[in-house]
């Protein structure tokens, strides 16, 4: 870390390609210079640190380093047969009606996006064209939210190549869901999304993000969303990680809340061969109430890492933290949560839970909770527990007649319904209790 | 031939022999009370039947319908006809008492090679059990126990046995935490179901639960056997004179 700057620290083949690769890019990457000039920062950042490590404190339990053993190359843009088989992407949600806002391999598809005709008050755009066009509220808020020292996300910045701009107009209700999908074609390739969401004051919208991709193929995903929350706005923001079973995944949310704001935000977690899902959440206006919850379902040798920041700057906010985690086989949960009570931040209530549900002896779960208060007169609390499915339980269902597998899969749904039940579109949580049905036909 | 017959039962847990060489036959129909001090192997027994983890029988023979009852899984037993109510019944947050009942219900029903209940059909035969039995119908929509009484729990344990039906109940100490009220209430529901085909086994501890559900025979359990068997009015004895002479007996 005290590297003298001129000194490069890149040695892994992956650190290596990245650099190649940003490189390679950089003269075609969109923007204009005041960009370009982000992107070189950023991208001297990653030079200087390297990929996040085992002895990176945030990186402790996902070591990329090591996890990232290439870098793929940065995708080409889709052709007509992977926009093809993009079409029926999104199916997770069951028949919830959205606005499909599409992207395969990081590039927005118009012809696949339901985007020609908006609601009043609702703008949809994509970042490469915004970019292009030196959109004001671009050179206004990217890069303002995400911490400028996570490597995940100064890679992001350096490598960035499109994503969607979306502002909801003050006042303006957005009664359709908006709902970002996007997938990896067959290209084993990277693909670094950038998003950025303006939601002014008294809005209200609900944004979903649902990432997907082929089985087969080992493609990275590095996808970071920038968020603003006005004043009086509600935002509801669900993010399905359903991932190829193979594909590395790092994703970013940092928002910036304002005051007598309600602000949800739902991360559910079910594909993947590493997924990393960050969260950078300060809430600087008073009278804020925040639910922030995620439901985790992995088994073989996946590895899922959730890692909360949430800084509470403003006074009388409150904040519900929900996160339970399901692993099998030789999975690897992680669950990082931190809470920050900064000194102005009286009267803050923050309640943080984590539980994780092991179903196999060769499974792994590491939760670290941590709060720092700064401010005398709050209400701060939080636990974490791990453990096996209630054998009693389990009896007492069979008991009645159920089968083991079956009364396993009611309580595995019974665990999950708690965090699952805080999103408030009932339609989007039968769809995912529907997913965690099927994990667990599957699982048997 | 017995619906249930047990033979020189030995079992317990965690290494401890609590059942030394218990027998019982029940026939169809007939319903037993069986009586005893704490610690005398009354819950165990009623464990080892419905087939608990860890309570692990060493010897001796237990079979149900004809079948060898430690062939088959608890849920298994439940679908041939064994319904264990328990003294403690769980907690089951997160999971809603209709989708229990009806997981329950169709899972049996399955396994016995019938039709799954219709969903309006199940409703209908649900609620109609839930009136009779005074059981709130917004307790239905909850999660499984959870934030009901004592009573409420008791009663809906009396509710899933009316409708899944079995051919031998046992009644764990079903009195216990029950006010008059609610104990007449959980003994009509018992003796509603009483008939040719059904057998119950009374678990309990006091007499006056049998003044509601009239056993045709009473037994003493004491340090994990049978050792007195008489009529209805050995419960009657046993509350004026206490189970000393029976402890002793053993001891002796």
């Amino acid at each position: 870390m005290n590297a003298p700057a001129d000194v490069t620290v890149i040695k892994t083949a992956a650190e290596t390609a990245l650099a190649n690769a940003y490189t390679e890019a950089r003269a075609r990457l969109p923007g204009g210079d005041a960009i370009a000039a982000q992107r070189a920062a950023a991208f001297d950042l990653f030079a200087k640190e390297g990929l996040p490590h085992r002895r990176v404190e945030e990186w402790k339990y996902t070591d990329l380093r090591a996890l990232m053993r290439e870098a793929k190359p940065l995708a080409s843009p889709p052709d007509a047969a992977a926009k093809a088989r993009a079409r029926t992407a999104g199916q997770m949600l069951g028949d919830v009606e959205t606005r499909r806002i599409v992207f395969v391999d990081g590039a927005f598809v118009p012809e696949l996006s339901d985007t020609a005709v908006l609601e009043r008050g609702l703008t949809v755009g994509s970042l490469a064209a915004a970019l292009a066009d030196r959109d004001p509220l671009l050179t206004a808020h990217l890069g303002k939210l995400a911490p400028g020292s996570d490597v995940a996300v100064a890679l992001n910045t350096a490598l960035m190549g499109d994503g969607a701009v979306i502002r909801v107009g003050a006042g303006s209700t957005i009664e359709r869901p908006l709902h970002l999908i996007l997938v990896a074609s067959e290209q084993p390739a990277a693909s670094f999304v950038r998003s950025l969401v303006v939601v002014e004051a008294g809005a209200r919208v609900m944004l979903i993000e649902s990432h997907e991709g082929p089985p087969g193929s080992d493609y990275q995903v590095n996808a970071a969303l920038e968020m603003i929350v006005g004043d009086g706005a509600h935002v509801d923001h669900v993010k399905i990680i359903g991932e190829g079973a193979a594909a590395l995944h790092v994703s970013t949310l940092a928002a910036a809340i304002g005051a007598k704001a309600r602000f949800n935000t739902f991360t559910f977690t079910i594909g993947g061969a590493v997924v990393r899902n960050q969260l950078f959440l300060n809430f600087n206006g008073e009278d804020t109430v925040a639910g922030i919850r995620g439901a985790t379902l992995i088994n073989g040798h996946q590895h899922a890492d959730t890692t909360l920041v949430v800084s509470h700057v403003a006074r009388s906010c409150q904040s519900r933290e929900v996160f339970k985690s399901v692993l099998d086989g030789e999975a690897h949960g992680v669950f990082q949560g931190r809470i920050i009570v900064n000194p102005g931040a009286q009267q803050t209530d923050a309640k943080m839970m984590t539980r994780a549900l092991l179903l196999s002896e060769r499974a792994e779960a590491d939760n670290k909770p941590e709060l720092e208060i700064f401010a005398d007169d709050v209400q701060c609390g939080h636990g974490a527990t791990a453990g096996a499915l209630d054998r009693d339980l389990k009896f007492y269902l069979m008991a009645r007649g159920i089968p083991e597998a079956e009364a396993e899969a009611l309580l595995i749904q019974a665990f999950l319904g708690e965090a699952i039940e805080g999103i408030e579109h009932a339609g989007l949580r039968e769809a995912l209790m529907d997913c965690v049905a099927g994990w667990v036909k599957a699982r048997a | 031939m017995a619906l249930l017959e047990i033979k020189n039962l030995r079992a317990g847990i965690d290494g401890k022999e609590i059942l030394k060489g218990l027998d019982l036959a029940v026939n169809p129909g007939e319903v037993h009370a069986i009586m005893g001090p704490n610690g005398s192997g009354k819950s165990t027994l009623a464990y080892v039947l419905a087939g608990k983890q860890d309570y692990a029988p060493t010897q001796g023979e237990v079979r149900f319908d004809g079948v060898n009852l430690f062939d088959m899984e608890p849920d298994q037993r439940a679908a041939r006809g064994l319904f264990l109510a328990f003294q403690y019944p769980l907690e089951i947050p997160g999971v809603a008492t209709m989708t229990f009942l009806r997981t329950a219900l169709n899972a049996q029903r399955k396994k016995r090679g019938e039709a799954e209940l219709s969903t309006p059909e199940f409703l209908k035969k649900v609620r109609g059990l839930a009136t009779t039995l005074g059981v709130d119908p917004d307790m239905l929509r909850r999660a499984v126990n959870v934030g009901f009484s004592g009573g409420e729990k008791k009663r809906n344990e009396i509710l899933q046995m009316a409708l899944l039906e079995p051919r031998l109940a046992v009644l764990d100490e079903t009195d216990s935490g029950l006010d008059i009220d609610a104990l007449k209430i959980v003994a009509d529901g018992v003796n509603r179901l009483r008939g040719p085909g059904r057998s119950f086994i009374v678990i309990t501890h006091y007499q006056r639960l049998l003044n509601y559900i009239v056993p045709d025979v009473v037994h003493v359990l004491s340090k994990g056997r049978i050792v007195k068997t008489g009529g209805k009015d050995l419960a009657l004895e046993l509350e004026a004179r206490g189970y000393a002479e029976y402890q002793e007996e053993v001891a002796a």
